[in-house]
């Protein structure tokens, strides 16, 4: 019925003020359900109350004369109401009931019905979808703190704990005073200085100085700076840009934006300071000026253009423009007068010497790491720099050069130490060994001559042909090395490395002929026949012959005392027999090669037949199935794995599972770990006393929950893992006034959690 | 200028008696026996001022170690330590028995069990010890009071105690390989090896594996847990006279019947040395540090580096009064303890012993509270003898089999595989752009995603 489209008319209405009391508003849903309520309702409210604040508040009128403002009485019963007095309310009808009656007469035209409300289980599906998605919301952010807790190594509850340890009188005592005089003189001390008595023990002071320099605000400072940093190159970047845009008009464009913009200024600055005005147009007139006197006598002015067309009949005109023409020429010729700055310029390189571009001039004069020269001689070219440098460059070491003396020599003997170890590691390379005599010759001369140079102490100079020879011995010793070689040797191509190893494996037989004086040929066959046997037999597998695995070339032991019992001859029989027996033939042997064979094939998958006889075919005495059948139906089981003792002629290893072991053994990997070689390396490890020390033990064993005795056990509640917006949330401070009682200071975590 | 007091008691304050008294370690058995011997020597000590007496102290102490013990009586001798190495139990063949705690030569007990004895050995601490006489096992307590006969092991001709297990293995003449819990005093397997008559045998210290030794040259090894041998070495070819295992369970030394004497690497089951003796070796021994005896007849031999060079000499000889029985190296000492028809002879072996002991785990100076402490402790580490194997690190490793076996299970209850890492496959492409090089670069691209851990395989494991 009529009630949705006045439901519909309240909306709108509402719509409409803003301003208006917020109460008449009602959701759709809850316009559904009391439509006859809400139809009334609003009626009454439409006709009591004025539809909005500004609108001035109409009286509420009787259809009386006199009419008391508490209440209706029957006062002037006898004055009776005539029409005229009704009509004449008419005529003053205030506008927007006008308004009210057009709106009424637009709902009677509205046609389109609003839509219908939705059904209860629609609405409560998506009820329950808001709901999940808002507990869904409130439940994930549990998540973190869940797989946390799971994940961590120990949980100690209850979560927030006391701090242990004795507390400080405040937080035990509360409502105390001051009350002595000397209590009293303390406190008002500590007030005047604002020193704050317990927690934060800084000032204020401190505390500001603190947060100067504190991390976010130096982030803060440090993001400006990057932010100004950024928008000033992007502003030389587009500057840059705009300067290379070779379009005129653009230009044009641009500078005559320019000039209107400082026109504008310029006008604004006349009106307010015309001091600094008359100083910008005398700039202005300069410009002009010289711009004028700058301007380019050529053909582009109304004069040339005219003189240009006029040239081609009047020989005046051709002249004109032509001194026009030249005298543009001297105007834009460049003056090379040369300046006085450059000419200075000029001079200064020559009366700098060379080496102030040197990289590395005197360091620290008292700290002799900065004067080392070692480190340069590794630089080839540097050395030559070192030699020329001379001493009246630096005139003020002049001083220090007795004191360098000694330190000279220290070097000098680092030097020879350097070398050393360089021929050292030459050797080393394999040029070494192989010195021919020339060779030695040489190196013994360059030997003297660098024990010579460095008596003589001229450490630049010995350093630099030592450093030469070095090089030079390198280059050289292959050369001769190879010279040397074809000379003995014409077959061998490639010396270095053979000539090397054969000379090497000369020494090393003749220091083993030293060593050893007395060969010892059995002892030799022995190492051979222990270092192979095995691997000899394996190849052969199924015919090794046995009795070489056993017969291993066995060392005679010499013993200095044979034994000397006299065993009881039954003894000795006894012996012999079972020596005879044993010794009988190959009997031991053979039987445990057949034995282990068996192993092997018992061990090995049988190979099972299907084929059915006469199954397809003929079938009887005498006839056997064709070989395709046998081939098709026989099944054969895919070989094992290598047995261990497969290589081992004469060891049976037994490839059975130790069942009983495996019941202790972890065949489900636990939580963390996804791999069996990942647990297995963890599992390694023992935990026990016996194998860590104490406190290992004690850290490997915790448990993985502690609880403290007596203590309640809340539920995790939001407050413990949901941290405060800001952190640095002030703690109650003392309030150090003199008389002021200290504030009271419960001691913390008592207080119950909500949930 | 300010007059000093003069401190009435100076230097440190004196630790009182009783407290010095409960960290005293010495061995008041020990000092009392040197006592008797320092009168032999007091006038030598005094002439010979050039020797300190710390010295002469050591030399006694070793002098000691030296003696013979004179029992030709109850014929050859087998012989045992206790694992701290301060007891000795004598078996004689003919049943004298006797525990001796040897450095301080005080005898705890000396018995006559009146029947034959084929093998002596201390149990998990001195307090007991097994006897394998001619019928029946039994077990005795330090006093020689009998406290168990077990019936079920009969004819038991050698035995080894597995320290760690508390388990006793025996080996009988009738091929039976018998384990005893000690601890529960039940028997927890009973193999029959089927190898004839069993009077060789050794235990491997490191997994706890015993050697046998058989008379047509092998070598088997046995863990209660398997029915069969675990392995089966061919090691002579003569009976195998006796074998031996070295500490570390890495090297095994076997002598037979062919006079040889055979060093194998126990990893890899192979030959390492091959010696032969002129009179074959009949008891073997290895010491905590590696040295070899090896007793021919009346002779006792020590050989040091059996498994390193070849030996070519030995290094220590000693002729002793009668053929030798048992042969044993005392741990922590150097001693060789030798069991003989004569008698009992404790021969001095420089480097035989571990100079270094761990006193948590075996302690030759022990209290008795620590004794006890420590036997306390050990019962409470008993590895289970489930856990024998060759390889004692077996444990630790996941059982592979039945892994496999319960993921295939539980990947057909699920239909895919929970642990499968699905491979990156690029998408074909066509216009040449499924090259193998384009192809590499993509699968690339996404190549790092493998290197970490997935979420929810993590969590649903």
């Amino acid at each position: 019925w009529g009630g949705s489209s006045l439901v519909g008319n309240t909306l709108a209405y509402e719509q409409e003020d803003p301003g208006s009391n917020p109460t008449y508003y009602h959701s759709p849903l809850s316009c559904s359900e009391g439509k006859g309520y809400l139809m009334v309702h609003t009626l009454v409210n439409f006709h009591i109350f004025p539809l909005s604040h500004r609108k001035k508040l109409t009286e509420r009128s009787e259809a009386s004369t006199q009419v008391s403002e508490f209440s209706v009485n029957a006062e002037g019963e006898g004055e009776k109401v005539k029409l005229s007095d009704l009509l004449g309310k008419m005529e003053k009808t205030p506008k927007n009931l006008n308004k009210t009656k057009k709106q009424l007469k637009d709902l009677e035209k509205k046609s389109d019905t609003l839509e219908l409300p939705l059904s209860r289980q629609e609405k409560e599906k998506i009820q329950r979808e808001v709901a999940y998605v808002k507990t869904s919301t409130e439940v994930s952010r549990w998540e973190s703190v869940v797989t946390q807790n799971r994940n961590a190594e120990q949980l100690v509850f209850p979560l927030i704990q006391e701090p242990s340890g004795p507390k400080r009188i405040e937080q035990v005592v509360s409502g105390w005073k001051a009350q002595t005089p000397l209590e009293q003189e303390i406190f008002s001390l500590l007030h005047c200085n604002l020193q704050p008595t317990h927690d934060p023990v800084l000032t204020p002071v401190e505390e500001a100085s603190l947060k100067a320099m504190s991390l976010e605000e130096a982030k803060i400072r440090r993001a400006e700076l990057q932010k100004a940093r950024a928008l000033q190159s992007y502003y030389e970047a587009k500057a840059k840009r705009e300067r290379k845009i070779k379009s005129k008009k653009y230009h044009k464009v641009q500078s005559k934006a320019k000039r209107k913009e400082f026109l504008k200024k310029f006008e604004d600055l006349c009106k307010t300071d015309p001091q600094a005005a008359l100083e910008e147009f005398k700039k202005m007139e300069l410009l002009r000026m010289e711009e004028r006197m700058s301007l380019k006598h050529q053909n582009s002015g109304k004069w040339a253009k005219s003189k240009v067309i006029m040239g081609k009949y009047d020989l005046v005109a051709r002249k004109a423009m032509q001194e026009q023409l030249e005298m543009n020429k001297d105007l834009t010729q460049k003056l090379v007068v040369p300046s006085e700055d450059e000419e200075q310029e000029q001079e200064e390189p020559k009366a700098l010497p060379d080496f102030v571009n040197d990289p590395e001039p005197v360091g620290d004069p008292a700290n002799p790491w900065m004067r080392g020269q070692l480190s340069a001689e590794a630089l080839g070219p540097e050395v030559s720099h070192e030699v020329e440098r001379p001493t009246e460059q630096f005139p003020e070491r002049k001083e220090e050069e007795e004191e360098e003396e000694p330190e000279n020599e220290e070097e000098a003997l680092l030097r020879e130490f350097e070398q050393k170890r360089r021929l050292r590691q030459s050797e080393d390379k394999g040029f070494e060994p192989v010195v021919s005599e020339e060779q030695e010759v040489d190196e013994a001369e360059n030997r003297e001559a660098e024990e010579e140079l460095s008596e003589k102490g001229e450490k630049d100079d010995e350093d630099g042909l030592a450093e030469f020879k070095n090089l030079f011995n390198r280059l050289v010793e292959p050369v001769i090395l190879e010279t040397g070689e074809e000379q003995g040797d014409e077959g061998l191509e490639e010396g270095l490395v053979r000539i090397h190893s054969l000379d090497d494996t000369e020494l090393l037989a003749n220091d083993h002929e030293a060593s050893l004086v007395e060969p010892v040929p059995s002892d030799t066959s022995n190492m051979e026949a222990s270092a192979c046997p095995p691997s000899k037999n394996s190849k052969k597998v199924k015919v090794i012959d046995p009795s070489e695995v056993l017969t291993k070339q066995a060392k005679v032991i010499k013993v200095p005392h044979a034994p000397m019992m006299v065993e009881d001859e039954e003894v000795r029989n006894e012996q012999t027999t079972i020596i005879k027996e044993a010794f009988a033939g190959d009997d031991v042997v053979s039987d445990f090669l057949k034995d282990k064979r068996k192993l092997e094939e018992d061990s090995m998958p049988k190979v099972v037949d299907l084929t059915l006889p006469g199954w397809g075919e003929w079938g009887g005495v005498g006839l056997k199935p064709s070989r395709f059948k046998r081939r098709k139906f026989r099944i054969k089981p895919a070989p094992l794995p290598p047995r261990k003792d497969q290589k081992l002629p004469a060891v049976i290893i037994s490839e059975k599972r130790n069942a009983a072991l495996a019941a202790h053994q972890v065949c489900q990997l636990p939580f963390p770990f996804t791999k069996p070689e990942q647990f297995e390396r963890t599992i390694c490890s023992p935990v026990g006393n016996t194998w860590n020390t104490h406190n290992v033990m004690r850290k490997l064993t915790a448990p993985k929950v502690v609880t403290q005795m007596g203590a309640i056990i809340e539920p995790i509640a939001k407050d413990d893992f949901i941290k405060d917006k800001n952190p640095s949330k002030p703690q109650p401070n003392l309030q150090l006034t003199k008389d002021s009682s200290l504030a009271k200071t419960a001691p913390p975590g008592h207080k119950r959690r909500k949930k | 200028a300010v007059p000093q007091k003069k401190d009435p008691f100076p230097g440190q304050a004196p630790i009182p008696v009783e407290r010095v008294k409960k960290f005293v370690r010495g061995d008041v058995d020990k000092v009392d026996a040197l006592s008797a011997w320092i009168g032999q020597y007091t006038l030598l000590m005094v002439e010979s001022a050039w020797l300190d007496t710390d010295i002469w102290f050591d030399i006694l102490f070793s002098l000691l170690q030296y003696f013979n013990l004179n029992l030709s009586q109850f014929g050859p001798y087998r012989l045992d330590y206790s694992r701290a190495g301060r007891h000795l139990l004598l078996g004689g063949r003919r049943g004298h028995v006797s525990c001796i705690e040897w450095q301080s030569k005080a005898l705890i007990s000396e018995i006559n069990v009146m029947e034959a004895v084929n093998d002596v050995k201390w149990l998990h601490n001195e307090a007991m010890f097994a006897v394998a006489q001619k019928k029946w096992l039994y077990v005795y307590d330090s006093k020689g009071v009998e406290l168990h006969c077990i019936r079920k092991f009969n004819d038991v001709l050698r035995m080894e105690f597995l320290p760690y297990h508390f388990l006793l293995a025996t080996a009988s003449s009738s091929g039976f390989l018998q384990y005893l819990d000690v601890s529960v005093g039940k028997e927890v397997t009973a193999i029959g090896t089927k190898m004839g008559r069993l009077g060789v045998m050794t235990q491997n210290p490191h997994n706890a594996v015993i050697h046998l030794g058989h008379p047509n040259g092998t070598v088997s090894l046995w863990s209660p847990n398997q029915k069969e041998a675990l392995v089966k070495m061919l090691c002579h070819r003569g009976a195998v006279r006796s074998l031996t295992v070295d500490k570390t369970g890495m090297y095994m030394v076997t002598s037979g019947l062919d006079r040889k004497l055979k060093v194998y690497d126990l990893r890899a089951f192979k030959p390492l040395q091959s010696y032969f003796l002129p009179a074959g070796a009949a008891c073997l021994s290895l010491s905590q540090r590696g040295l070899l005896c090896a007793s021919m007849g009346d002779v006792v031999q020590v050989y040091r580096d059996v498994w390193g060079t070849s030996v070519k000499k030995p290094y220590m000889a000693h002729r002793v009064r009668g053929a030798v029985a048992g042969l044993a190296f005392c741990p922590f000492e150097d001693v060789l303890g030798v069991g003989h028809a004569e008698g009992f002879t404790s021969m001095i072996v420089p480097g035989a012993g571990e100079a270094n002991f761990d006193g948590m785990a075996l302690n030759p100076y022990a209290s008795l509270r620590q004794r006890q402490e420590w036997e306390v402790k050990t019962l409470l580490e008993k590895v289970q003898p489930d856990l024998i194997g060759l390889d004692p690190s077996m444990l630790g490793t996941v059982d592979r089999a039945t892994w496999q076996q319960k993921h295939q299970e539980r990947v057909q209850a699920l239909g895919f595989d929970p642990l499968a890492h699905e491979k990156f496959k690029p998408r074909r492409r066509k216009k040449g752009r499924s090259s193998s090089g384009a192809v590499e670069k993509r699968k690339r691209k996404v190549a790092h995603e493998d290197q970490r851990v997935k979420k929810d395989k993590y969590y649903f494991h």
